[in-house]
C-alpha cells in the first residue's frame, strides 16, 4: 500500500473488524502540571478493544505523557485511568497499584530503549526469566518466535550497538511482545526511521493486532502512518484532545488547527470548506501567544 | 522513578547558584544524604533477592573488583613510598629510626590504605555507576524496565552494591600488602634503616584489631561508593550534560562521605 492509497479513506466496510465496542483502556479528566506549566488538561479517550487508536499532535503537547500516565510512569495531578473497567491511575495512585496492568501492558519507546549490556536474546528473555516459570529451552523458543514475527530471525546473540534503526525498534517491539500484552503502547514508533522502514513497522503493528488481537495506542505525528493504521485518530493540542474520530472524520473536520496539523502547514486557517483553505493572516503563534506550549495556563 | 520529594533538592540547587551560598549548600547535601540513606535502605531491603541473580553480582565483583587491582597497586605503591619518606622526614633528630616500620604500618592498616584505596576505587566506580543509571535513564531503559516490572534497584543496584561491599576488602588488603612491599623498598634504599630493624618494628605494637577495622570499615566506604553513584545516575537529567554533571556530583559526595564515614567510625571504634 502506497501513501496516496493510505490517505484515501478506507469505507467503513473495508476497515478490519477487530474492535468491538468494549472499552478496554479510558482515560477520564487526566491532568498534569510540571512545576508551573500545565501539560495535560482534562485529557479524555476512550479506546475500545482491539482497536487501534492514534493520538496526534504537535511536539511538546503532550502526546508521550499520556503513554507515560497510562504505563504508570508518571502520577496524575487530576483525573483517573481504567484498563478493564478497573481504575488504577488516580492522584493517590501507589507504584504498586501499577504491578497488575502493566502484566497486560506494553510499550514500544521512540528510541527503542534496549539494555545496551545486553545482547538481543537476553533482551527479550530478560522479563520472561523473571515474570515467567519457563524453562531455558521454552524462553529460547519464545525469543526465536518473536524475532521471526518481526522479521529478524537468527540474530539473538547481536549487541544493540549493531544493530540500525529499523532493527533496535522491531527488536524492541519483540520484547514488548513477549510477555503477551493486551495493551501495546508506541511513543513515535516511526519518527526515527526512513519511510521504508516506518511501513514496515506500520505493517507490524497491524500484524500484531491481526494475529494477537492486541488493542494498540500509537502517538505519532507522521500522518501517513496514522492514515494507513488508525481505527480513530484522536489530536492533541497543547494538552487538549481537540477532536477524536475516525481517519475520514479527521480529515473532513472543520477545526483550524487539526487542518492545519494534517496538513503539515505552518500557518493557521481560519476555515476548510469544500476543500478550499482560507488562509489566517497570521500563524498560530501570534494568534494565541497565551497559548504556546510550555507556558503556565493558569 | 524519581521520588517527587526529589524537587526541593533541584530547587534548592537552583537558589544556591543564585547567590544563597553555603547555608543551602548545606541544605542541598544534607538532601542528598537523605535520599542516598533512602536508596541504601531500598537496596538493603532487597539485598535477599541477590540469591536469584547471583551472576549479575559476580560479574560486576569481577568489574568492580579485579579491575581496580591495576588502579590500587599504583597507587599503593606511591602510598607505601611516601609513608616512609614523610615518617623519616618527621622523624628526622627528635626519634630514632628503629620505630619507622611500626610508624608505617599502623599509618597504612588504619588510615592510609583505606582511604586512599576508597577515594581511588570512588573516581572509577561511583561515576561509572552514576554514568551507566544516567545514561539508561536517558535513553528511557529505566522506563522500560519499569514498563516491564523489573525493579532498576533489585537488578542493577543490588548487585553493584555488593560487588562492592565485598571486593573494598579485598582491594584494601591487596592495597595494604602492595603498600607495605613499597615501603620495605623505599626504606631500604633511602634511609639507613636494615631490613631485620624494619620487619621487627613492623610487629611492634602490631594489634589485630588495627587491621580488622581498617578493612572492616572499607564495608561502609563500598556502600557509600556504590549508592552515591546510584544516586546521582537516578537523579540525572539533561540528556548527556545531565550524565557529566552526574559523575562529578557522585565522585564528591563519594569522596566526602568516605572521609565524614571514616572520622565517624574512628571516633567511635579506636
Amino acid at each position: 500500500m502506497d501513501i496516496q492509497d493510505a490517505l484515501r479513506p478506507r469505507p467503513p466496510d473495508q476497515r478490519p473488524a477487530h474492535s468491538n465496542n468494549k472499552t478496554k483502556l479510558k482515560i477520564e479528566h487526566l491532568r498534569k502540571h510540571f512545576g508551573a506549566v500545565l501539560v495535560l488538561d482534562d485529557v479524555n479517550l476512550d479506546v475500545k478493544s482491539g482497536e487501534i487508536m492514534c493520538v496526534i499532535g504537535q511536539s511538546g503537547h503532550g502526546k508521550s505523557v499520556i503513554l507515560k500516565h497510562i504505563m504508570g510512569l508518571m502520577i496524575p495531578d487530576g483525573g483517573r485511568i481504567a484498563l478493564d473497567g478497573a481504575t488504577y491511575s488516580t492522584p493517590t495512585s501507589k507504584p504498586v497499584d501499577f504491578e497488575e496492568p502493566r502484566r497486560k501492558l506494553g510499550m514500544l519507546f521512540q528510541g527503542a530503549a534496549l539494555f545496551d549490556s545486553k545482547n538481543v536474546g537476553e533482551n527479550i528473555a530478560f522479563p520472561l526469566r523473571e515474570h515467567t516459570d519457563l524453562s531455558e529451552n521454552e524462553i529460547r523458543d519464545v525469543v526465536a518466535e518473536g524475532l521471526e514475527m518481526v522479521g529478524l530471525q537468527g540474530i539473538e546473540e547481536k549487541m544493540p550497538s549493531e544493530l540500525s534503526g529499523g532493527m533496535r525498534s522491531r527488536v524492541g517491539l519483540a520484547r514488548a511482545i513477549s510477555m503477551k500484552p493486551e495493551v501495546m503502547l508506541y511513543d513515535e514508533p516511526t519518527s526515527a526511521l526512513d519511510p521504508i522502514m516506518g511501513d514496515k513497522i506500520n505493517d507490524l503493528i497491524l500484524d500484531l493486532r491481526r494475529k494477537l488481537g492486541m488493542t494498540s495506542i500509537v502517538v505519532t505525528h507522521d500522518m501517513s502512518s496514522a492514515y494507513k493504521i488508525a481505527d480513530h485518530i484522536a489530536m492533541i493540542y497543547q494538552g487538549r484532545i481537540i477532536y477524536a474520530g475516525t481517519p475520514g472524520e479527521i480529515r473532513a473536520s472543520r477545526d483550524p488547527y487539526v487542518q492545519q496539523f494534517i496538513r503539515g502547514q505552518r500557518k493557521l486557517h481560519y476555515a476548510v470548506e469544500d476543500e478550499k483553505v482560507y488562509e489566517a493572516p497570521v500563524d498560530i503563534n501570534k494568534l494565541r501567544p497565551a497559548y504556546r506550549p510550555g507556558q503556565h495556563r493558569g | 522513578m524519581i521520588s517527587p520529594l526529589r524537587i526541593p533538592v533541584a530547587a534548592l540547587e537552583k537558589t544556591g547558584r543564585l547567590g544563597f551560598g553555603l547555608r543551602n549548600a548545606a541544605y542541598v547535601f544534607f538532601a542528598h544524604v537523605l535520599y542516598i540513606s533512602e536508596l541504601a535502605y531500598k537496596t538493603v531491603v532487597r539485598a535477599p533477592l541477590l540469591f536469584k541473580n547471583v551472576s549479575l553480582s559476580i560479574e560486576q565483583m569481577y568489574i568492580i573488583g579485579l579491575e581496580s587491582l591495576g588502579l590500587v597497586a599504583v597507587t599503593s605503591v606511591f602510598v607505601g613510598g611516601e609513608a616512609v619518606v614523610q615518617a623519616t622526614y618527621q622523624f628526622s633528630g627528635y626519634v630514632t629510626l628503629r620505630y619507622l616500620g611500626m610508624v608505617v604500618c599502623k599509618a597504612l592498616i588504619t588510615e592510609l590504605c583505606p582511604v586512599i584505596t576508597a577515594l581511588v576505587v570512588s573516581s572509577r566506580i561511583s561515576t561509572a555507576i552514576a554514568a551507566e543509571i544516567g545514561s539508561m535513564k536517558a535513553t528511557e531503559q529505566l522506563d522500560a524496565m519499569a514498563c516491564l516490572s523489573l525493579d532498576p534497584i533489585r537488578y542493577l543496584i543490588v548487585p553493584k552494591t555488593i560487588a562492592c561491599v565485598c571486593m573494598m576488602p579485598v582491594l584494601v588488603i591487596f592495597s595494604e600488602l602492595v603498600a607495605f612491599t613499597a615501603s620495605i623498598i623505599t626504606a631500604l634504599l633511602f634511609t639507613d634503616v636494615s631490613l631485620t630493624t624494619y620487619l621487627l618494628s613492623l610487629r611492634m605494637f602490631f594489634f589485630p584489631k588495627d587491621l580488622f577495622i581498617g578493612v572492616a570499615k572499607t564495608m561502609v566506604f563500598g556502600m557509600v561508593i556504590a549508592m552515591t553513584g546510584a544516586h546521582f545516575g537516578f537523579q540525572s537529567t539533561k540528556g548527556a550534560e545531565g550524565v557529566g554533571e552526574a559523575t562529578t556530583k557522585a565522585v564528591m559526595t563519594a569522596a566526602v562521605l568516605i572521609l565524614v564515614f571514616d572520622f565517624v567510625i574512628a571516633f567511635l571504634v579506636l
